[in-house]
C-alpha cells in the first residue's frame, strides 16, 4: 500500500509524516506537491500534514483549500479513498467541507504544545481498528484547535459515531478540566459520514517510535493497513 | 465599467466565544475602562472591483466572502460598497 503526503508552502510536519510511514509502518510513500493537478493512481491514502500552510493567512487552511491539488484530494475523497488530516491538515479538511465544523482559536489563546491523552471513542473505523488501548497518548501543537460546530452537526456526529477521539485524562475520563483547547464535547478527531476521511488535531506521526517518547500514533496508521 | 471599493468587516458569529475579544475587554477593565463591554475582534478587508453596476459588484464581493474571505460556519460579514470612478 502506498501513502501520499501533500506538501503545501508552510507545511512543517510533512517530513515527520513521511518518515513515520516509511520507517515506522514500513509502507511506501511519496510527497505530493500542492501545485500537482493529479494524484498517482497507486496512492491509496493521502495525508495532509501539520504546519502553517500559506502562513495561516486569512484563516487556518483557508488558502490551502484552494491549492490545485485540493481539487484532486476532494475527488479522491469522493471516490471513497482514504484521507487523514493532521492538525493543519484537519483545518484544511474543514475548510474544504470534507469534514463538518471548524477549528478556531484555543479557549485560553495559548499555542499549546504538550502530550495529551485521547479516549478512543470509536474503534470501528478504518483509522482506529488496530488501536488496542482505550486511551492513547499523542502530542498536540496548535493555537487554533478548538473544534466548533452547530448543535445539529454535533448531534449528527454523535448519532453517526463520527467522533473518533476525545481529549481525556490518563484513565479515559472526559471532562472540561482536561480539555486543552475548549473543543466542544472534548472533540480531538472526527471522521466523515462515509468513514474515509479522518481529521485530528493531535500528531500521531510525532509519537510513532519509542525514542520520540511514545509510539501510540503507529496504531492509527496500522489501522488503515489492516483495513485495506 | 466602473470601479468600486468594498470594505468588508468579518467577525466571529455571536454564538461563538470570542476569546480575543474577552481578553481585550478584561485588559480594558484593568486599566480603568470599566464601562466597556461586548468587545469583539474581527478582520477588516478592503478591495477594489470593476463591474458594470453596483448590484453586480456587490454580488461578486458577496460570493467572494462566501467562497474564501469568510467562513460562514464561524463568521458573519458585512459589506459596504462605494463607487470610486465611473
Amino acid at each position: 500500500m502506498k501513502f501520499g503526503v501533500v506538501v503545501f508552502p508552510g507545511s512543517n510536519c510533512d517530513h515527520d509524516a513521511y518518515y513515520s510511514i516509511k520507517h515506522n509502518i514500513g509502507c511506501s510513500v511519496e510527497f505530493l506537491w500542492h501545485k500537482d493537478a493529479s494524484i498517482p493512481n497507486d496512492i491509496e491514502c493521502i495525508l495532509l500534514p501539520g504546519g502553517f500552510s500559506y502562513g495561516d493567512y486569512l484563516r487556518c487552511g483557508a488558502i490551502a483549500r484552494f491549492s490545485p491539488i485540493m481539487k484532486e484530494v476532494i475527488n479522491f475523497a469522493n471516490k471513497g479513498k482514504f484521507i487523514i488530516g493532521i492538525c493543519n491538515g484537519f483545518q484544511i479538511l474543514t475548510e474544504a467541507k470534507l469534514l463538518p465544523g471548524a477549528l478556531v482559536r484555543n479557549e485560553n489563546l495559548h499555542f499549546i504544545c504538550k502530550d495529551v491523552y485521547l479516549k478512543v471513542i470509536n474503534k470501528n473505523t478504518p483509522f482506529s481498528n488496530k488501536i488496542d488501548k482505550d486511551v492513547i497518548k499523542i502530542p498536540i501543537a496548535h493555537g487554533e484547535g478548538r473544534y466548533i460546530a452547530d448543535n445539529e452537526t454535533l448531534n449528527q456526529l454523535v448519532e453517526n459515531n463520527q467522533i473518533v477521539f476525545k481529549y481525556s485524562d490518563e484513565l479515559g475520563n472526559i471532562n472540561n478540566n482536561i480539555n486543552p483547547n475548549g473543543s466542544l464535547l472534548n472533540i480531538a478527531g472526527i471522521i466523515n459520514k462515509n468513514r474515509n476521511v479522518l481529521g485530528m488535531m493531535p500528531h500521531p506521526e510525532r509519537y510513532s517510535e519509542q525514542l520520540l517518547g511514545g509510539n501510540d500514533g503507529v496504531s492509527i496508521f496500522n489501522s488503515i493497513l489492516n483495513f485495506l | 465599467m466602473s470601479k468600486y471599493k468594498a470594505n468588508i468587516e468579518i467577525t466571529l458569529r455571536k454564538s461563538i466565544l470570542d476569546v480575543q475579544g474577552k481578553t481585550v475587554e478584561k485588559a480594558l477593565h484593568s486599566i480603568g475602562y470599566e464601562n466597556i463591554s461586548e468587545v469583539r475582534i474581527g478582520k477588516f478587508i478592503s478591495l477594489e472591483i470593476e463591474s458594470d453596476n453596483q448590484d453586480f459588484a456587490l454580488e461578486k464581493v458577496d460570493n467572494a466572502c462566501k467562497d474564501l474571505l469568510a467562513n460562514p460556519i464561524i463568521e458573519d460579514y458585512k459589506i459596504s460598497l462605494e463607487i470610486i470612478n465611473q
